[in-house]
């Protein structure tokens, strides 16, 4: 029988869950992730614009400052150990009015008291020469921002985990926690665990797991924001992330951002949702983006359009005045043995790992962590084809034939690609692991031409039968059934 | 490097039409490079019948109809490669394409674009809601249904009058599956006339005209949708919202010519077809480059297909022969009453035939082709839908080579 005894159990494979995972691993522990979806980077970590922010707009002595700056200082060498697509392209934040200009100058010293390097105002002709796409009389150039692959950002950091020791379990959401002695024992899917030490990072459920916890006050609030993805024909006409300036309280309005992977994507804009699993898209909402976005980004037209998503940030709120809070990070005496994470919204992505390292110092307060010299902070992605030379494709092909099957077109996906998406440690078992680890799908006609494949794909290798392959969550089969059974012998 | 007289990009239809004119006229030296594992294209899912009435008057299925192409590429040795993706093309007509034997690359005098077309998608079209299993464009479900012996879905909602969800209508009711009713935004069908009659009259499946999905819904797999009725501008009218319980939705929302190749080797397309802007002989904006089928033009019917390919086989050779390539300078242009002409340019040399899509539908009308005042070109048609192209004669000896030629349906 499989001991699920842990010195540390993780509620949550999001951004978040991943990046304690891999720093926890640096020690001689046993660690388990749990997760109730059939992958990680279900949630909101994969929900997101995929910035590495700066931090500029972050209260001065805040934890959301302080890790956004210490997260964008050291991603460069994050992306390097991990293998994961990033570039620092900067950022202009534009304005045309007296008004914009006080609240740019405003954000300008914000950002400098946290210690954001590089800030500069420049003007028109600056800007023109930065990205000529963009629109405005002058900007705040601010060169360390960045743009990631969000979804391969939270998968290495898992895979890295993994590598490193750590188990983790899927289809397992945490129905409840009881404190016995020295230990929880945590009833997940239909299994039951034992652990000494609990960390809640379950997003936008951080709530409901807090409350299981027995640590009770805390609220969020789901400021919800949908998005356009664009072609990536699209992408010529911009070059980094063009925003317009904040308002007073640091929001700013729909933006147009490129992504790593060379698409572009419009929003998101802002709205309450009360429902954790409300990622829908709504008519209302996309004809604004429609509107919004054009101001900003001239691009904007129909024939570019290929997908809609939304995400949502669960901020930490004050119950009684409403007000927006800071991250909270709390290991409370009352409570040993747990620590708490409530209200991890953007900049989640950036602040990831600084986060991470909060959590394992929380622990550290209270035992001694034993290091583990075996940790190997490397961890090597799915090369993409591609992105490789005449040369080097010739070189992939004739190691492995599977590099010359191409099977998604749109983003030349090949069938070697997918198979390692799904035979990887932490392979993907659904259609949509597939394409947050590949790409495929990922093009302008969505799967038209790769899905069929995928999914035989899948079948071959996961040796599951139709109705056993899902789209992206639990119960999303894709097939009911053959259209005719075929007999033996026939 | 390897030398080719003609490099065709696809066994469709399209390229195999043409690959065996190009070889009757003697032109021998010619590959046709596959991306499947067979030839044939997208007929091979199309298992229904209806093709080659106006090639072979005989209503063939989509194998059947590829089978004679495809015997004549076979007895005649013309030469192709299966399981081969064309990843380049330039401008100056190198081809580079990959496959499991590594990367292969040809210089060729010609090349034949015969990539076909793929489907519009949920996301092209902004359709809101959740985003569950169950959701699919009606080719895929074909091919599901019709190459993997795979069922998608039980109870059926299908967005879009295309024909591919006429004929998929019919398959999930055959196959068990309940259809529950199709909507189409415009206020005429997209289908064929007999596509509506055979697949959903037929079986008793309504079709609700002006009408489109505004809502989807569901976490995992999809649980229902929501329909409204649109006004002429294809917004939905509240209050006339209806739900449908359904887990499967079925998109029939369209065709784009499938042109990244094309636009990799800096071809001019046209923003109304999404095809290479093309002169009579069907060479584009680039020298040595051809395109015929429906990644010129989305089709109706395959036979048209057929024919177009092999017209643009014998220009191939007639530029061989003359060595000269294209220096169409007369444009073709059409007023709003009509969606969009191919050629769009012609060197006003030689006889060709036009095709053009009407906007609306409409009754007892005549195609009026005006250079000025001058009326060159006319035919008369009793009825005419978008579904179905209009095809008609242009004599060169008419054309006036300083002036553009005008289109009106009226």
């Amino acid at each position: 029988m499989r001991d699920n005894t842990y010195d540390i159990l993780i509620i949550g494979g999001g951004v978040i869950g991943s990046s304690v995972a891999r720093e926890l691993s640096r020690y001689r522990l046993r660690i388990g992730v749990l997760e109730k979806e059939l992958d990680v980077a279900c949630g909101n970590s994969c929900r997101n614009t995929g910035m590495l922010h700066a931090g500029f707009t972050y209260k001065p002595g805040s934890l959301k400052a302080e890790c956004a700056v210490e997260g964008n200082r050291e991603f460069d060498q994050v992306a390097q150990e991990l293998d994961i697509p990033f570039k620092r392209t900067g950022k202009v934040v534009v304005g045309f009015s007296d008004e914009d200009m006080q609240n740019i100058l405003r954000f300008k010293r914000i950002g400098e008291l946290n210690g954001v390097r590089g800030l500069e105002m420049i003007d028109k002709a600056k800007l023109n020469q930065i990205d000529n796409s963009a629109g405005g009389e002058f900007a705040l150039y601010s060169p360390d921002s960045g743009i990631l692959n969000p979804m391969l950002y939270n998968i290495a950091l898992a895979e890295n985990a993994h590598q490193n020791g750590v188990d983790f379990f899927f289809d397992s959401e945490v129905k409840a926690i009881k404190r016995q002695g020295e230990h929880f024992q945590v009833t997940a899917g239909d299994s039951v665990f034992s652990s000494r030490w609990i960390v809640n990072c379950a997003g936008m459920h951080c709530v409901t797991i807090s409350e299981m916890l027995g640590l009770h006050g805390h609220q969020v609030k789901g400021f919800k924001g949908e998005y356009y993805v664009l072609d990536k024909k699209a992408s010529q006409f911009m070059n980094i992330p063009v925003y317009p300036a904040p308002n007073a309280k640091g929001g700013f309005s729909t933006h147009a951002t490129p992504t790593v992977d060379g698409n572009i994507l419009v929003g998101p804009d802002s709205y309450i949702t009360e429902d954790p699993d409300d990622f829908a898209s709504t008519r209302d909402h996309m004809q604004g983006l429609v509107k919004d976005g054009s101001a900003i980004f001239k691009h904007m037209k129909a024939e570019y359009f290929i997908r809609n998503f939304a995400g949502t940030r669960w901020k930490r709120v004050d119950p009684e005045t409403g007000d927006v809070l800071d991250f909270l990070i709390e290991n409370r005496d009352d409570h040993p043995g747990v620590v708490n994470l409530i209200g991890i919204e953007s900049p989640g992505l950036t602040c990831a790992l600084p986060i991470a390292r909060r959590v394992v110092a929380k622990i550290q307060e209270k035992e001694v962590l034993e290091v583990n010299n075996d940790f190997n902070p490397y961890r090597k992605g799915i090369v993409r084809f591609a992105e490789q030379s005449k040369e080097r494709k010739k070189e992939l092909i004739a190691t492995d034939p599977d590099y010359g099957e191409i099977v998604c077109r749109c983003e030349t996906v090949t069938r070697a690609e997918i198979v390692q998406a799904i035979n990887n440690p932490l392979g993907a078992v659904t259609l949509t692991g597939i394409k947050n680890r590949t790409r495929a799908c990922m093009g302008r006609c969505q799967g038209g031409y790769c899905e069929t494949r995928i999914t035989a794909l899948i079948q071959e290798q996961c040796k599951v039968r139709e109705h056993e392959v899902m789209y992206q969550h639990k119960g999303s089969g894709m097939f009911i059934g053959k259209v005719r059974e075929v007999l033996d012998g026939e | 490097m390897e030398n080719k007289d003609v490099i065709i990009i696809g066994g469709g239809p399209a390229g195999l039409a043409a690959a065996v004119q190009l070889y009757k006229l003697g032109i021998t030296n010619i590959l046709i490079l596959e991306r499947e594992k067979h030839l044939g294209g997208i007929l091979r899912q199309c298992i229904h019948d209806g093709f080659g009435l106006q090639r072979f008057g005989e209503s063939l299925s989509g194998p059947e109809y590829a089978q004679r192409f495809i015997d004549e590429v076979r007895e005649l040795n013309i030469p192709y490669m299966t399981e081969v993706t064309v990843t380049e093309v330039t401008a100056g007509r190198k081809v580079t394409a990959i496959s499991r034997r590594g990367v292969m690359e040809f210089q060729a005098k010609a090349v034949a674009l015969t990539m076909g077309c793929r489907e519009r998608t949920r996301g092209a079209i902004s359709i809101p809601g959740t985003r569950p299993a169950g959701v699919y464009t009606a080719g895929v479900a074909q091919s599901y249904m019709n190459l993997a012996n795979i069922m998608p879905g039980q109870e059926v909602v299908i967005l879009g009058s295309g024909d591919i969800g006429l004929i998929m209508a019919r398959r999930l009711t055959l196959e068990g599956a309940h259809v529950k009713a199709v909507f189409e935004v415009q206020p005429y069908p997209s289908g064929l006339p007999r596509n509506i009659e055979q697949c959903l009259n037929d079986y008793g499946i309504p079709l609700f005209l002006s009408h489109t999905v505004v809502d989807v819904k569901g976490h995992s797999r999809l649980e229902g949708v929501t329909v409204a009725q649109v006004d002429e501008q294809y917004r939905p009218i509240p209050g006339t919202e209806q739900e449908y319980n359904c887990d499967t939705l079925i998109l029939s929302v369209g065709l784009i010519p499938e042109n990244e190749l094309s636009l990799g080797a800096g071809l001019t397309l046209d923003s109304r077809t999404k095809g290479a802007v093309v002169d009579e002989d069907y060479q584009t904006s680039c020298t040595g480059i051809f395109a015929a089928g429906n990644v010129l033009q989305v089709h109706d019917l395959v036979d048209f297909v057929s024919i177009e390919a092999e017209r643009m086989a014998l220009s191939i050779q007639e530029c061989f022969l003359s060595s000269q390539f294209g220096n169409a300078e007369i444009e073709i242009v059409v007023d709003a009453s009509i969606s969009y002409s191919v050629p769009q340019k012609t060197t006003g040399k030689k006889d060709f035939t036009l095709s053009l899509r009407p906007k609306r539908p409409g009754r007892n009308c005549t195609v009026f082709v005006k250079q000025e005042n001058v009326t060159i070109a006319r035919k008369k048609f009793a009825k005419v839908l978008p579904a179905e192209m209009i095809q008609l004669a242009i004599p060169a000896e008419r054309i006036d080579p300083e002036k553009k030629l005008e289109i009106t349906l009226i």
